[in-house]
């Protein structure tokens, strides 16, 4: 499904991606993990086709297209993701109209009948029960107000709404306490689909207690330094990034 | 590498599609301004005496005044003996069968159709083109309720009394410079009277279309709503794309007696001009409602789109106890567009009321500027304000500035002032995008959300047309 190959990204005059490569078929849970600044939100950007990047190098099949080509809208009626790490408040602007909005834009683009009011009210209460999140956030306008875990549910809803084919989820976990983590990994879980593949962004390991990956790959200094299956995850718990980050550098020529 | 600035900046040039010019005979006064045009213009209108009178008395008033200068806009000045007061279709009718197809043509590629099997459902439409008004609908089934809607200068005519009574009582014609210069020179507008008790059935609306070249356009309107009654009106406008800055100068009256509501909405779409900022619209207009009863209620809504100029503070004069004065404005400038636009609200009796939302919306190279004035009086005991003054940004070279005037005499009034400048962020329109949300779409949704408060006072169907509005208006300023 997603094929990025010796991925070259800048930004602000930095080198951040230095030749990623990663494979991730349909029916995958992937987690990209590591230490703060090695890239892995920039991964999650890039991806998603924020402008404020650079790549420099590399390419990223999607689908059989080459998904740097496409505007970040054409990805997202692609079925390409992305739950935000920091959510972004629009005032003024009702949640249900916005998610009506994109959800007609999504449907338009598969060749789908756009849905009236009361057909996406139906579909959008329906959805938002498996969450465990209250109606009225429907009525207030996107994320505007809404708490850390709101906010973060909120995007795990809007993931189940859109029913993306790549879901990348950049460091969900992060500001949520227990029970909210516990809720959003249901949600996630409960989108794991044969079709459809999941890349989880996260600093820590805690996470995948409850989102189960089936591969692991530890993303140091803008370089995958190592991948393997979900035990790698419990591997870094106990011993952390420290014996990867000087060893980073050495490895590289090597990869390249 | 593109940003998404620079995307918003380069939306900012949609054609403007009501820019056509309709070829057809005219009857068009030599351009120049003296007492001999003013009397051409009231013999062609068969006024009354006292009210060439009355022109004539304004017009040697203007010739002492001055061009007022404390305004936030900038233009070249206006030589106001190169403007033509007058221009009117050549034939003279008595009928909507005799205007000429083309006059009609023209309405209806506007979306106003006037032939009888075509008139807009629920809708009564005075069409004002250039200096006259050439039809106006549903006229008879309205008098059947004792409404009066017909052309200003038909009103003249026919119901002399009325006109004489209201006509400057509201907004003086030594009001201000342009209410002054209207005042000598106007043509056409509409007139309306709700007679006492009488819940007007319809909506009624004026369209008003410049069409001739170096004209300028002054229409004069007057609505009269007796005790307990209702009105909702909604005025229209549109010119053709010029090169040359055309003088529009309205002046709009409100009297609303005891108990008695009137609603004025106003989408304003005039030429704004190309993007390099040539051409377009000078909007310098006066209006005013007097809520001169107890309970007596005005609500003016705008949503200012066009015009290279806009110059307008529609006000409530606040006479009658527990009376309530409304003001919602969207204000739109893209481009090279300045618009100063705001409200004045006098408290004069007790217990009265006041709203105003202010909703500016700069993008391209737009200036939009809110003046507002709220001055409560010495009897003014128990007046209440509330004032909400929002701007949004769009892009960076954009600009937005708010001068609000209080004066309170009374200390038993309670005013609130809320203000907010927010700017549209690429990281909102991302967002957008990231959920298969177009650019365009994104800046719709946040603009049209940004407005919802004054949409909603809107009448229904042209609250939508208001949204598309300004998204037309906005197109190209990202993308």
């Amino acid at each position: 499904m997603l094929e990025i190959k010796n991925l070259y990204v800048r930004a602000g005059g930095h080198e951040i991606l230095k030749g990623v490569n990663l494979r991730v078929n349909a029916g995958e849970v992937h987690s990209i993990m590591g230490p703060n600044g090695s890239g892995k939100s920039t991964l999650a950007q890039v991806l998603a086709g924020r402008e404020t990047y650079e790549v420099t190098g590399g390419e990223v099949i999607y689908e059989g297209k080459n998904l740097l080509e496409m505007a970040p809208e054409e990805r997202a009626r692609e079925g390409v993701f992305m739950a935000f790490q920091y959510p972004v408040e629009i005032p003024g602007v009702g949640s249900a109209q916005f998610l009506k909005a994109a959800l007609n834009a999504i449907r338009k683009a598969r060749g789908l009948e756009e849905l009236d009011a009361m057909e996406f009210l139906t579909l959008v209460k329906q959805r938002i029960k498996v969450l465990g999140m209250d109606e009225k956030l429907l009525h207030r306008s996107v994320n505007e107000g809404f708490s850390g875990g709101e906010k973060k549910r909120g995007e795990i809803f809007q993931m189940a709404l859109l029913e993306p084919r790549l879901c990348i989820m950049d460091e969900t976990d992060s500001g949520l306490d227990i029970d909210a983590l516990k809720i959003v990994a249901k949600g996630v879980n409960g989108l794991r689909s044969p079709e459809r593949a999941i890349i989880v962004v996260t600093h820590y390991q805690r996470l995948l207690d409850y989102i189960v990956p089936d591969y692991v790959h530890v993303l140091v200094d803008g370089r995958i330094v190592r991948s393997g299956g979900k035990e790698l995850a419990l591997e870094l718990e106990e011993k952390g990034y420290a014996r990867f980050e000087g060893g980073a550098g050495a490895a590289a020529p090597a990869r390249r | 590498m593109s940003t998404p600035i620079d995307m918003i900046e380069s939306l900012v040039s949609k054609e403007y599609k009501w820019g056509f010019v309709t070829d057809i005979e005219q009857d068009i006064v030599p351009r120049g301004l003296n007492e001999d045009v003013i009397r051409l213009i009231s013999a062609k209108k068969e006024e009354p005496e006292w009210l060439l009178e009355w022109r004539l008395k304004a017009y040697r008033h203007w010739l002492t005044m001055k061009e007022p200068t404390w305004h936030n806009v900038h233009y070249p000045p206006i030589d106001y003996q190169n403007i033509s007061y007058y221009a009117a279709p050549k034939e003279k009718l008595q009928s909507l069968d005799e205007v000429d197809p083309e006059l009609l043509r023209t309405f209806e590629k506007l979306g106003i159709p006037l032939g009888e099997q075509k008139q807009l459902a629920g809708v009564a439409v005075d069409a004002v083109f250039d200096s006259v008004s050439v039809a106006t609908t549903f006229k008879e089934k309205l008098a059947e309720l004792g409404i009066i809607f017909c052309a200003f200068s038909e009103a003249a005519q026919r119901h002399p009394e009325l006109v004489r009574k209201y006509l400057g009582s509201v907004v003086p014609y030594t009001d201000n410079f342009f209410a002054t210069l209207n005042s000598a020179v106007f043509t056409d507008g509409s007139f309306c009277y709700i007679p006492k008790g009488v819940r007007c059935p319809m909506e009624l609306s004026t369209y008003f279309r410049i069409n001739a070249e170096s004209t300028g356009q002054f229409e004069r309107t007057l609505i009269i709503a007796e005790p307990g009654s209702y009105v909702s009106y909604l005025e229209g406008c549109t010119a053709p794309m010029r090169d040359e800055n055309q003088l529009h100068a309205a002046v709009v009256e409100l009297i609303a007696h005891d108990d008695a509501r009137i609603k004025y909405s106003t989408i304003q779409n005039w030429y704004p001009g190309d993007k390099n900022g040539k051409g377009g619209i000078y909007n310098f207009v006066t209006k005013r409602g007097k809520c001169l009863g107890r309970n007596s209620h005005i609500s003016w809504t705008q949503v200012e789109t066009g015009s290279a100029i806009t110059w307008k503070y529609p006000g409530c004069m606040l006479v009658g106890d527990n009376s309530v004065g409304e003001f919602y404005s969207v204000a739109l400038t893209n481009n090279r567009q300045q618009a100063d636009t705001g409200t004045k609200m006098i408290h004069i009796g007790k217990n009265t009321r006041s709203t105003i939302v202010s909703k500016g919306i700069s993008a391209g190279y737009g200036q939009n500027t809110y003046r507002g004035m709220v001055k409560i009086l010495k009897g003014a005991a128990g007046a209440r304000n509330y004032t909400q003054c929002d701007s949004l940004l769009i892009g960076d070279k954009c600009g937005a500035h708010t001068f609000p005037y209080i004066e309170v005499k009374n200390s038993t009034a309670r005013m609130e002032h809320e203000a907010s400048t927010s700017k549209i962020g690429d990281d909102q329109i991302f967002y957008c995008n990231q959920r298969g949300i177009s650019k365009e779409d994104a800046v719709n949704l946040i603009v049209n959300g940004f407005c919802k408060e004054v949409f909603r006072e809107l009448p229904m169907e042209f609250a939508v047309e208001a949204q598309k509005l300004l998204g037309v208006s906005l197109e190209g300023s990202v993308g």
